[in-house]
């Protein structure tokens, strides 16, 4: 499994959210989460604008095998979505901490960031699941 | 417990994701799904489907014996080698499990059933061939590898003597030939042309690297499951069951009601073809981004039905389904997608044939299948 960038949180759900300077938070699923999908088909994306709550379902990844839920690490108002994945899905398989974005939210709850998961405890969280 | 093939090793040596499969402990993929299933559509690869369950039966009244149990017809079998797609049905017509038969000589069949069925299968063949003497032999010390795609053929027969090789290279669609314990058959599960090979498990790992090497990429039961979808082949289990007759799931074709043939499950079937069976299998293509599932609710004209085998079909780049609903005139079908109506059309299949999208299946021009 490759390095787990250091500037991310996730939840347990596999998904990732970086904080960013402008104090927008950008959320995608994991290296782990996009692997176990394999290759990436379709993404449902949420509406620039929707309000989301923490936890719950705001966009669909579909891989040929499987649907699956993306869930907001954070609470606060989509600002930015990314409409490369309509066209090029893949781009998740291929760089799921970067170009393979999903959506930005502007937090309304900053605190939110504090309870998800820091890297060293996603990357135990993986080990437990690889254990099972 | 799960089961493994002769191949496991090789599967995990490869690195490939291995899922569990019917209790087989099988790979799904060694990379890229999609990469696996263009390799087919374009080139040639290989599947390790040594978890299929091969039977011979033996007895001068096997042919005999074949006309009660299958619901087509083995007196269709005249060459040896010849092979035949059928279903095999309770008394219900329902289906209990498909297969391929072979016939070698009058007093040897060859059967290759599902492994998810095998031990239905078994004793359900055993029950009704001890009425005729037949001796019913299970080869789980067999393996099997397809090897399938434009370039099949002509790469796998690159690993043969010369005579052995022209042998194979000269089968006719669905006929098989045989060099002692090897078992080779020109028939698939991909729409591609390709063979099936059977062989001694213990040949199986050998005869994979030589593959390998002549270039064929390794293929897990992902790209199975789109290439035999796009195919508009059925999967057992999921398109038909013990309680589906082979008019309800698109198998009409596969039942032969010639004459004087009592085989179980005709009278359902008869009925059903004088009235007509309540329920029919279509294809569907969603034009729309977004992916068909085994699950999903169809609305008719007829009322409603279920998604039975979907799937996102990487060669046509969009969503491919075979559906159950009510029998007539469909009318504009939509399904539906997490709440949401998505318009569908309904489609002859196969969907793609030989590499190529079929008439009807993509909007803009295609082949004729």
């Amino acid at each position: 499994m490759s390095e787990i960038p250091g500037d991310l949180k996730f939840l347990k759900s596999h998904e990732w959210a970086r904080l960013e300077d402008d104090g927008l938070v950008r959320v995608g699923i994991s290296e782990h989460a996009q692997s176990q999908l394999g290759d990436l088909v379709y993404v449902e994306l949420p509406g620039v604008g929707d309000m989301v709550q923490i936890g719950s379902a705001c966009a669909v990844v579909e891989s040929v095998k499987a649907a699956s839920d993306v869930y907001t690490p954070v609470s606060g108002t989509v600002v930015e979505v990314n409409d490369a994945l309509s066209d090029k899905p893949e781009t998740i398989n291929e760089d799921a901490y970067g170009e393979g974005w999903i959506f930005a939210v502007k937090p309304s709850n900053p605190e939110d960031m504090e309870a998800l998961l820091d890297p060293d405890a996603y990357a135990e969280l993986l080990d437990e699941e690889d254990a099972h | 417990m799960t089961e493994m093939t002769v191949l496991n090793p090789v599967h995990r040596a490869l690195g490939a994701k291995m899922v569990d499969f019917g209790g087989w402990d099988m790979p799904i993929s060694y990379g890229s799904q999609i990469e696996e299933h263009h390799a087919v559509r374009r080139d040639a690869g290989m599947f390790d489907v040594s978890h299929m369950t091969v039977v011979d039966l033996r007895g001068v009244r096997a042919r005999e014996f074949l006309r009660q149990l299958l619901a087509n017809s083995v007196d269709k079998l005249k060459v040896s080698g010849k092979a035949l797609y059928t279903c095999m049905l309770n008394p219900a017509g329902g289906v209990i499990d498909d297969l391929i038969v072979y016939f070698l000589d009058e007093s040897h069949f060859r059967l290759v059933v599902n492994a998810a069925t095998r031990d239905t299968d078994l004793a359900w063949i055993r029950q009704h061939a001890a009425l005729f003497g037949v001796q019913v032999e299970h080869h789980p010390e067999l393996a099997m590898i397809a090897v399938q795609g434009p370039n099949a053929r002509s790469k796998a027969s690159s690993l043969w003597p010369a005579e052995l090789a022209a042998r194979a290279l000269a089968l006719k669609p669905f006929s098989a030939t045989r060099e002692g314990a090897l078992f080779i058959a020109r028939t698939g599960y991909t729409g591609e042309d390709g063979f099936e090979i059977t062989l001694p498990g213990t040949d199986a790992t050998a005869l994979w690297r030589r593959l390998r090497g002549a270039g064929v990429q390794p293929c897990g039961l992902g790209a199975r499951d789109t290439l035999r979808l796009e195919a508009g082949m059925n999967l057992y289990g999921q398109d038909m069951d013990a309680s589906t007759t082979p008019f309800e799931a698109g198998l009409a074709w596969t039942v032969s009601l010639d004459e004087g043939r009592d085989f179980i499950g005709r009278a359902v079937l008869e009925r059903q073809q004088r009235e007509g069976a309540p329920r029919q299998m279509i294809g569907l293509v969603l034009d729309e981004k977004g992916v068909l599932r085994h699950g999903q609710s169809v609305h008719t004209a007829q009322g409603a039905g279920e998604i039975l085998s979907g799937t996102f079909a990487p060669t046509l780049g969009k969503a491919v389904a075979f559906a159950r609903v009510p029998a007539g005139d469909t009318g504009t079908v939509s399904v539906d997608i997490r709440g949401r109506q998505l318009a569908v059309r309904v489609v002859k299949y196969p969907f793609v044939r030989n590499g190529q999208a079929c008439a009807g299946v993509s909007l803009a021009i295609a082949a004729a299948c």
